[in-house]
């Protein structure tokens, strides 16, 4: 992105829609079941809404709200958590992804509603890789070069710890 | 209606494939994607239409511009000689000058073209098998192991009578349940993904040299 210092009335303007786009994707997710969307609309929703921070309020500061280590562990971490459903049901004895596995109760009502935990587990995986995987690709396709008015201190880019 | 956001969608493409700048022709390409999800709703594909709207004119359109940023804003000229130019003032030009490249630049043009030819014409062939769109008897929607499955066993009733999924959105069933390891294989996708443009765009790590000076 070009790194001139962003306007005032853009700031102003987009801070406070963050947490509504935020509470917007983890409804996108919670409703999946119910309408349209899901993790994978959710997780862009949730990443967009970091995406218009760095736009307006400059690269590192956006970076600063999920930092590099965070999102690069929660990349596999999504892709564990969804694959970790399927193995739980292989345990259970059931099939790869076979939800009503995940309880040993014989009652159908259990069982049928166990579809319902697990698609929400698996939507929550997909959300988790989904938003770590595109705000890393936007962070690391608008890294600012040498010479762009923000300096990078690479500490303090890195990070390790999300803050 | 459909016509009418077909036609858009033509002329937006068209448009972005002639523009010269790039900032420009990506503008378009976000019009485009928000064109194809309002032609997704009118068909009622919901939620096809809330991945285009939030993927395709939100999200690609970001990282396009990032890509810009790295690469300029102006395609270069030298590679885009005109497909057919058959003057020959022209023809003699190529022969004194530019020589070699132009005659490159065209030859490889032209392959993209008999490429997109091609493929044109096998989709062309193929349109006439394909069933009208919402048709009643599509096999997709006739085989009782698809459609008619997904539809009439998969969700909860009012009654209380229990579905194989249970869901009302049957789009979650099919993505959630029974192609799991689809949806699985796609999240790996986006996954990798990110994991090219860490390897291919993230500088090294810095390296501390034993003898305390910074490398």
């Amino acid at each position: 992105m070009s790194h001139h210092t962003p306007s005032p009335i853009l700031r102003y303007v987009a801070r406070p829609t963050v947490p509504f786009i935020q509470l917007y994707a983890l409804y996108v997710l919670g409703h999946g079941e119910d309408g349209p969307g899901g993790g994978f609309q959710g997780g862009v929703i949730f990443a967009a809404s970091i995406v218009l921070l760095a736009l307006t309020e400059g690269w590192p500061y956006g970076r600063g709200q999920l930092k590099r280590g965070f999102t690069d562990a929660l990349m596999p971490f999504g892709c564990l958590v969804y694959s970790g459903v399927g193995a739980l049901c292989l345990l259970g004895g059931g099939a790869f992804l076979g939800y009503e596995a995940l309880t040993t109760s014989l009652d159908p009502h259990v069982r049928n509603h166990m579809h319902h935990y697990g698609l929400m587990a698996i939507e929550a995986g997909v959300m988790i890789t989904v938003t770590s995987s595109m705000l890393t690709l936007f962070f690391e396709m608008s890294r600012p070069e040498p010479g762009d008015p923000w300096e990078l201190d690479e500490e303090d880019e890195a990070g390790g710890q999300h803050g | 209606m459909e016509d009418l956001i077909l036609a858009i969608l033509v002329g937006l493409a068209l448009a972005a494939v002639r523009l010269k700048d790039l900032l420009a022709a990506t503008a378009v390409l976000g019009a485009y994607s928000l064109m194809m999800a309002v032609l997704w709703a009118w068909m009622n594909a919901l939620d096809v239409s809330f991945t285009e709207a939030a993927v395709g004119a939100g999200i690609s359109t970001v990282l396009m511009l990032a890509a810009i940023v790295r690469v300029g804003r102006r395609e270069s000229s030298r590679d885009r000689a005109p497909l057919f130019r058959t003057s020959l003032g022209t023809f003699r030009s190529r022969i004194k000058d530019e020589g070699g490249r132009a005659a490159h630049a065209r030859g490889a043009r032209f392959s993209a073209f008999a490429a997109c030819a091609l493929v044109a014409v096998g989709l062309l062939y193929g349109i006439p098998d394909m069933p009208p769109v919402g048709s009643h008897d599509a096999p997709a929607l006739v085989h009782p192991d698809v459609a008619q499955r997904y539809l009439h066993k998969s969700p909860n009733r009012e009654d209380g009578t229990l579905g194989e999924v249970g869901p009302a959105n049957i789009i979650t069933s099919v993505l959630g349940d029974y192609r799991g390891y689809d949806t699985m294989g796609e999240t790996v996708v986006i996954f990798t993904a990110a994991l090219c443009v860490v390897l291919l765009l993230r500088p090294a790590p810095r390296r501390r040299s034993k003898d305390g000076e910074g490398a």
